[in-house]
């Protein structure tokens, strides 16, 4: 029986890491993209839109990532679209980051004071004009905290892709139990880096809402 | 011919009337002070001028540029007139001059070159040229509104709407504020303000509104109005009663 190293258990891990970063940058970005066009059908002064809108929130937000993952990596073959456990990943956790930073978005914007809005009308400004140029600047302030808090979720959030066959950190972990049969070893250092990953963003959340409460509306 | 014609205009929220049926035309140039309890619809009446609200009944036209609801038609009337909140709603996370520069060039697609130079005028105009590069709350609460009469200026309307703007305003910061409406008048602006500062209403105004229940109660020139009023709301409002 081939004998496992510490090093050998924790160097597999980190290269595994690698595709968890990587999954959580391209879903929160994409997340970002698409959360920021539902978030404008959500505030949008068209009431099909933001019924619209409002149903998608509810739906990603209503059901567990796990089924939105089960649904797209199973759902899309019988389609005829076949779907590798990484575009599944990817496409599953943009569209729920996107749902939940659209609803954390839409919180910052109603939160800006109606007087803006109402000043920024009067002064002949179209919607499109007024959320780029008076209300979205003041409103993004608002949602860098819980925006950077949210993305731990996100990080956390690819661990159920390894369900799929996706290899990042837990599948990873998972495939070196196998070989090694030191589950707790394993998932230790798994859980570790994972909040090697986590613990500075959330951290850096809290300090920037602190700094962002102190610090006046400029600069 | 009237800068302003406003006709039957009824406005509900939801069974709430309002409005109900103002008339009111305002000449070029003319000075309008409205004054009303509170709820007697001076702020709604304002208001929809702007396009702020909706109207119900009736027709209000500004130069030309009629109220409907749709955008392109609430543009062509709101790069008309111009409006003046209680509570001054300047862009925090922009600078005076900013503020000032940002709705002509975003709307009109002036140079900034150009808009700098405006907002430069224009808040020489209500003295405040000092402040171009200081943020709203760094001003006093009668400097950020005079910069929000400077921002409205730099759109060049044609008509100045004020609603109740030195109420928010401490005892001591009043007199700057109306000191640049007076010169305003002076200079030949339309406008039209809610107030309920009745010295300055009857020395600057060329006519006073008094509403009462979403109606004109009462109209006319100032000296008429506070020295003679006829009906008895208008008594008890102005403490004669």
């Amino acid at each position: 029986m081939t004998q496992f190293s510490t090093w050998d258990i924790v160097s597999n891990l980190l290269l595994a890491a690698r595709w968890t970063v990587l999954l959580s940058i391209v879903a929160f970005v994409g997340g970002g993209i698409v959360g920021l066009l539902v978030l404008y059908c959500r505030i949008a002064r068209k009431p099909w839109l933001q019924r619209a809108a409002a149903l998608y929130i509810e739906l990603f937000q209503g059901t567990p990532l796990l089924m939105q993952l089960f649904l797209i990596f199973f759902g899309l073959p019988l389609l005829g679209i076949d779907v590798s456990p990484w575009a599944a990943a990817f496409v599953s956790l943009t569209l729920w980051s996107s749902a939940f930073l659209a609803e954390i978005w839409r919180g910052c914007v109603e939160s800006i004071p109606k007087g803006q809005w109402e000043a920024s009308t009067s002064l002949a400004m179209t919607f499109v004009e007024q959320l780029r140029y008076v209300i979205l600047p003041q409103a993004m302030r608002i949602a860098v905290p819980p925006t950077v808090g949210f993305s731990v979720q996100v990080v956390k959030g690819t661990a159920l892709t390894s369900i799929i066959g996706f290899v990042e950190l837990s599948k990873a972990s998972t495939i070196i139990t196998n070989a090694t049969f030191e589950p707790f070893t394993v998932y230790g250092f798994a859980a570790l880096i994972y909040f090697a990953l986590c613990w500075p963003l959330s951290k850096s959340s809290q300090l920037l809402e602190r700094k962002l409460n102190v610090a006046h509306h400029h600069h | 011919m009237s800068l302003i014609t406003i006709t039957e205009v009824r406005k509900s929220f939801g069974t709430n009337e309002v409005l109900k049926g103002i008339n009111l035309d305002v000449a070029q140039g003319e000075v309008i002070a409205i004054i009303g309890k509170s709820g007697s619809g001076k702020s709604t009446l304002l208001r929809c001028i702007n396009g702020l609200e909706t109207i119900n009944d009736g027709s209000i036209t500004v130069a030309g540029a009629q109220l409907l609801p749709d955008e392109i038609h609430l543009r062509a009337l709101r790069l008309k007139v111009g409006m003046i909140f209680q509570g001054f709603n300047l862009f925090p996370h922009l600078t005076a001059g900013r503020n000032v520069m940002l709705s002509p060039m975003v709307v009109k697609k002036v140079s900034q070159k150009e808009a700098e130079a405006e907002a430069r005028a224009r808040l020489e105009q209500v003295g405040l040229a000092h402040k171009f590069d200081a943020y709203p709350d760094q001003l006093s609460g009668g400097q950020q509104q005079r910069v929000a009469i400077a921002r409205a200026l730099a759109m060049k309307p044609l008509a100045l709407l004020c609603d109740e703007i030195t109420s928010a305003l401490d005892p001591e910061l009043v007199n700057e504020v109306l000191a640049v409406v007076k010169s305003l008048a002076e200079q030949g602006m339309t406008l039209l303000m809610v107030t309920h500062e009745m010295r300055f209403a009857r020395e600057v105004s060329d006519r006073v509104v008094f509403m009462h229940l979403g109606r004109v109660h009462e109209i006319g020139p100032p000296e008429e109005v506070f020295a003679n009023p006829r009906t008895p709301e208008l008594k008890q409002f102005l403490g004669q009663g």
